[in-house]
């Protein structure tokens, strides 16, 4: 029971942890060095067309007053317009914000699938030279700035081995050849059937999201190593072997088995943690994602779309630890 | 249990499922052109807002002008959708005879309606490129008088003052005076916005060779040949993609991805033109480099220091070694191929003789100053280029990088000390850039006209005075040497030391042909690209 | 003399505090000389401390000395790494990279660990309205990707190396704070702070004699394993043009600057590249070999 009023105590503050993340991102918005003005009207615009749009966009209003509007009409679900695309807010993030999950599942997927068993296996070889092999690579990858990662990649596998095709999402050939669906490239193909634009689209995902995916793959590998250790050392893991129980049956289904659960939670936070890599690989990869439009828009003094954008990734981010805080109370047979 | 089997198996296999599950990858068909630029600063596609290079380009792609200067020689101004066209004793009026016969996309014919209708627009919507139209005294309240159309074939337009005749014409060849097709344009409006919204996300309505079918920010524009144009494209598709980076530019090129590369580097640019499979083609932009010496900076206000500073600079070092075809040396406020310009360059790098007048200013050990410029390339390099030159001469400068609009910002702000900008002309009238670089009149916050002179703090009577007669001299020849005298008094006197005229270099393969770049960016057409 | 000062420091039973205290620092030193990666980073930790400490010796040219007619050069016996896009020496500026990379490194730690101390032992021992109030300021900067908040804070600011550094340390702070906090939940329940308090001592004093000092070794270790992800976010934000800004030698500032250059001349942005990888790698393999030793639940 206490460890449900606990929860909910945790889901409680997420209303207040969003309201300073607005009024935090409000804030910086608002101190740019950059006026918002210049982005719509260009540098050439008359004074009076400068004082003018500066008046409807509410710029000549107090800080307050500007910030109350704001939170108003986030509350009607407007996040405004952005100057840069000239879309709603809301409607940029739904096209970008799928690129974005897209790319990082796919990441996610490949930091498991690797990091997950190498984690294993360091841990039944723990302190021989395979850990140690395992261990430097996992801190490499995560050691190397992902952007020299990306540019690495792009010269090995896109200039000089032609494996890869070039920056972008799809192929200009089968742009608009899929209905949006749910965004996601991938899934939309396979539901129209086109499995062309499913290969194109599959193609252009494998280079950022395998970039991604290793950069992201150490802390998978050495939190499963961590817990494959201790669940090892685990009485009814030394009874199972006691039983004489294969190695593989004892490891796979009894001391694995028993992390499971903890490594969902694991995997939760690396998502998280994907999503601020995302920015960087999808500025190399011309990835037209959630970090893409971010970064431009910050860079444009564009504070709808800065403001729309962060806030999204944050209400991920806490989704995120909410669920993985979730999934620890109630699964966890430690905390039970 | 995971073996080291399975795991070195899992690796071996990789590279092979992927080259079985991707074919080499497909050359761009025949019957489409992708070219790479970057594609961030389109902001709207409404020619009457737009006021951006690439969006500029596109719309010179899709929609007509009135009357436009010619290709060869751009002091000849010829007409397009109009065909001719004659101005009053008094120089106040003008009246257009529209060629017929010409259609919309829409397949709606071109009347002096449109043309009326279009003119009306700039000038209510008001936006950023309003005031080329504006500034022959057009208001929202007297533009419906002012600007008629009495039949399908005539516009009439009348001007508050008489001025140079050319200078109208001039404005109305900028991309603000492209013909909208009213029809079309009023049927998606959204209350008085006047389809503002509508051609904003990417909508066209024009009489040009291309219709714009979808604009996605910062990712691509795809443009369709416009079935009812006057001089159909040689090619049915055009897709651009927003390629910022050069070496993806050139990757793309090299692999087939992309036909033509439009903004590669120097570097680049030297390698291909060795190559004989590809093609460079060369054009002189409107954009001239500048760096503006804040007036209202006690040291930077010494005659002798502006002097300095343009002495100090290795101008074609810079051009040679960090922008070779790229950028030229180029030292007045006319870009080359305007009407009037002054090719002299006076200037070269004398480190003595800028030292001499920094002794002679009071300041034989130097000073230090901090110089505010953008951080895309080559400027950066330029930067730090100027950086090492003044530090010769014995100027300390501090280099303040930042993104082009927060520079801008700043220099609005008149915030800076230097500040490395570049300014491209909005229409082809040299008045563009006589009235930037001289014309202030008011050195005081309530200026409403920030022209660059207003931003450096600098006012200079006698050049304002010569800039605002020049405007109204009715005679091409005396007018031509009146600016060419502005340029040389101007090249002492003023705190801008004039570094750079930008060079656009289009790489292609050999077998794609046809392109054509314009000084102005709404002139560089693409329908005579083709692909053998 | 050296026998006698081991078996000083490993004797079973000390006889001064000092002693136990420095036979305890010995003996996990004993530990962490035992596995070769971690004695791996710490070598290339200390090397590149000298080179940044002694970086006029080392580079053979002027970092900031142009060359426009030599650009662009491959590795040589003239120019060990080649130049870069202005014919500056890279091997020269790598050096004098180092000092920055390493500076703003120290510059955040110093910022971020006393903060995150001070707040999570105030939240900590204090409790009630405080606790919670101080968690909540925590948790909404823990609810930003590091370098998305980063990059919103240097863009607020001005391009720079100072505003990176702050922005680091203001998304830096808050997993100090939580593990500060954490520690001292568990040390206000233990005898001796009970023993404190009971001799009148005031909280503030509590707090900065015996509360603080036992928070350190576990913020030691996470501050090793943390320098990594700094020297990270720091090329992260140079590489976005958000960071150093040329013409300083910051590795990240220039691979920002010689990415155009990675087709043809790919030695130049990819030089300051391994620059980053080896000095982050280092402080990770340090970091990791002190968890195993210093806070083994954690790791191992």
């Amino acid at each position: 029971m206490r460890r449900w009023r606990s929860f909910a105590a945790t889901a409680a503050s997420v209303p207040i942890t969003l309201f300073g993340l607005v009024l935090l991102t409000f804030l910086i918005g608002r101190v740019v060095p950059l006026d918002p003005v210049l982005a719509i009207v260009g540098d050439r615009a008359p004074q009076d067309v400068v004082e003018r749009t500066r008046i409807e966009l509410g710029l000549d209003k107090s800080l307050p007053e500007q910030f109350v509007r704001y939170v108003g009409q986030l509350a009607t679900g407007d996040l405004g317009r952005s100057v840069m695309t000239s879309n709603t807010v809301a409607a940029d993030i739904a096209r970008f914000f799928p690129a974005t999950l897209e790319l990082s599942i796919a990441a996610l997927l490949i930091a498991g699938l690797l990091g997950v068993p190498l984690g294993v296996y360091a841990a039944v070889r723990q302190g021989s030279w395979i850990d140690q092999a395992i261990r430097v690579v996992c801190l490499s990858g995560h050691s190397i700035p992902i952007f020299v990662l990306a540019l690495i990649a792009l010269l090995v596998f896109y200039a000089t081995l032609q494996w890869a095709p070039g920056p972008g999402r799809q192929g200009i050939m089968f742009d608009g050849m899929v209905p949006q669906v749910t965004g996601l490239l991938l899934v939309d193909a396979a539901l129209a059937g086109e499995w062309d634009a499913f290969r194109d689209a599959l193609r252009q995902l494998a280079l950022p999201a395998l970039v991604l995916g290793l950069s992201n793959m150490a802390y998978i590998a050495r939190m499963t190593r961590a817990f494959m250790l201790e669940s090892l050392s685990g009485e009814f893991v030394v009874t199972a072997r006691a039983k004489g129980l294969s190695a593989g049956a004892v490891i796979w289904r009894h001391a694995f088995g028993n992390i499971l659960v903890r490594l969902v939670t694991v995997l939760a936070l690396t998502f998280a943690g994907l999503l601020e890599g995302a920015v960087l690989t999808e500025t190399i990869f011309s990835w037209p994602g959630l970090g893409q439009y971010l970064t431009g828009s910050l860079l444009n003094a564009d504070m709808n779309a800065v403001l729309g954008a962060t806030l999204v990734v944050g209400l991920t981010y806490v989704a995120l630890n909410l669920f993985a805080d979730l999934m620890y109370r109630v699964l966890d047979p430690r905390t039970r | 249990m995971l073996t080291r089997r399975l795991l070195l198996g899992a690796a071996g296999a990789g590279p092979l499922i992927w080259t079985q599950a991707f074919p080499a990858l497909a050359q761009t068909p025949r019957d489409v052109v992708v070219m790479g630029i970057a594609i961030d600063d389109i902001v709207s596609l409404d020619p009457q807002e737009s006021f951006e290079f690439m969006g500029g380009e596109i719309l010179g792609n899709c929609y007509d002008r009135l009357v436009l200067p010619t290709f060869e020689d751009p002091t000849k101004i010829e007409g397009v959708l109009a065909e001719s066209w004659q101005t009053s004793e008094d120089g106040l009026t003008t009246t257009f005879r529209i060629r017929p016969g010409r259609k919309f996309a829409s397949g709606n014919p071109v009347t002096a309606e449109d043309a009326a209708f279009t003119l009306h627009r700039a000038v209510i919507l008001n936006k950023a490129p309003a005031f080329i139209i504006r500034q022959f005294g057009f208001t929202k309240e007297n533009v419906a008088e002012r600007v008629t159309a009495p039949d399908a074939n005539t516009l009439v337009i009348r001007i508050a003052e008489a001025g140079s005749p050319s200078f109208l014409l001039y404005c109305l060849s900028a991309a603000v005076g492209m013909v909208l097709d009213k029809k079309a344009v009023m049927a998606k409006a959204q209350g008085d916005d006047l389809g503002n919204a509508w051609l904003k996300a990417g909508n066209t309505a024009g009489s040009g060779q291309w219709q714009v079918r979808q604009w996605r920010a910062s990712e691509n524009v795809t443009m369709d040949a416009n079935p009812n144009s006057a001089n159909p494209p040689k090619t049915k598709r055009l897709i651009i993609l927003h390629r910022p980076d050069p070496s993806a530019q050139l990757l793309g090129l090299q692999r087939g991805d992309i036909d033509i590369a439009r903004t590669l580097s120097p570097d680049q640019l030297a390698t291909l033109g060795k190559d004989p499979a590809y093609t460079l083609l060369s054009q002189s932009k409107s954009y001239i480099n500048y760096i503006a010496l804040n007036q209202n900076h006690p040291e930077l206000a010494k005659p002798q220091v502006r002097q300095a500073i343009k002495w100090a600079v290795d101008y074609d070092g810079i051009t040679k070694s960090i922008t070779p075809s790229t950028y030229n040396t180029h030292q007045a406020f006319l870009p080359k191929g305007f009407p009037g310009v002054l090719t002299d360059q006076p200037f070269s790098k004398d480190v003595a003789r800028a030292k001499a007048l920094l002794a002679e200013a009071g300041l034989p050990n130097g000073f230090e100053i901090a110089l505010d410029h953008t951080t895309n390339a080559p400027f950066n390099d330029v930067a730090q280029a100027i950086q090492a030159n003044l530090a010769e001469a014995g100027i300390k400068v501090t280099l303040v990088a930042g993104e082009q609009r927060q520079v801008i910002t700043k220099t609005r702000a008149r915030q800076h000390q230097m500040a490395m900008l570049r300014w491209g002309s909005d229409y082809m009238d040299p008045n563009s850039n006589a009235e930037t670089f001289c014309v202030n009149t008011d050195n005081s916050e309530a200026n409403q006209n920030r022209t660059l002179a207003w931003r450096s703090s600098w006012k200079d009577d006698d050049l304002t005075k010569r800039a605002i007669e020049a405007l109204k001299e009715r005679d091409a020849e005396r007018r031509v040497a009146m600016y060419e005298r502005m340029q040389k008094d101007h090249q002492e006197r003023s705190p801008f030391v004039i570094l750079m005229q930008q060079v656009e270099v289009a790489a292609m393969k050999k077998t794609t042909t046809g392109l054509q770049l314009g000084l102005l960016s709404d002139r560089s057409l693409y329908g005579g690209i083709s692909k053998a | 003399m050296n026998a006698i000062t081991r078996d000083w420091l490993l004797a079973e039973t000390p006889a001064s505090r000092s002693q136990a205290a420095w036979g305890r620092r010995y003996r996990l030193w004993l530990q962490l000389r035992r596995n070769p990666l971690t004695m791996a980073g710490l070598l290339v930790v200390v090397l590149l401390i000298l080179m940044a400490l002694f970086a006029p010796l080392l580079a053979t040219y002027d970092p900031g000395a142009q060359d426009l007619a030599n650009r662009l050069q491959k590795p040589s016996a003239e120019h060990w790494l080649g130049t870069d896009e202005l014919g500056r020496d890279v091997w020269s500026r790598l050096v004098y990279g180092g000092r920055i990379t390493l500076g703003m490194v120290v510059a955040v730690v110093l910022m971020v660990a006393p903060v995150g101390l001070a707040v999570g032992c105030i939240a900590g021992y204090a409790g009630g309205v405080w606790d919670r109030l101080l968690m909540r300021v925590t948790d909404i900067f823990l609810a930003f990707p590091r370098l998305i908040l980063a990059l919103a804070f240097v863009a607020a600011l001005k391009p720079g190396v100072t505003s990176a550094v702050a922005a680091i340390a203001l998304t830096a702070w808050p997993p100090y704070a939580r593990l500060a906090r954490a520690e001292t939940l568990a040390l206000r329940r233990t005898d001796f702070i009970a023993a404190a308090r009971l001799t009148g001592a005031s909280p503030a004093r509590i707090v900065l004699r015996h509360v603080a000092p036992l928070c350190v070794p576990s913020l030691v270790v996470r501050v090793t394993l943390d320098m990594s992800s700094i020297i990270l976010t720091a090329a992260g934000l140079g590489f976005l043009g958000m960071g150093a800004q040329p013409p300083s030698p910051e590795w990240g500032a220039m691979i920002a600057t010689a990415r155009r250059f990675i087709l043809e001349q790919w030695w130049v942005p990819v030089i300051p590249g391994i620059a980053i990888f080896v000095a982050s790698l280092a402080f990770n393999l340090l970091g990791d070999g002190l968890r195993d030793v210093l806070d083994p639940k954690q790791g191992s």
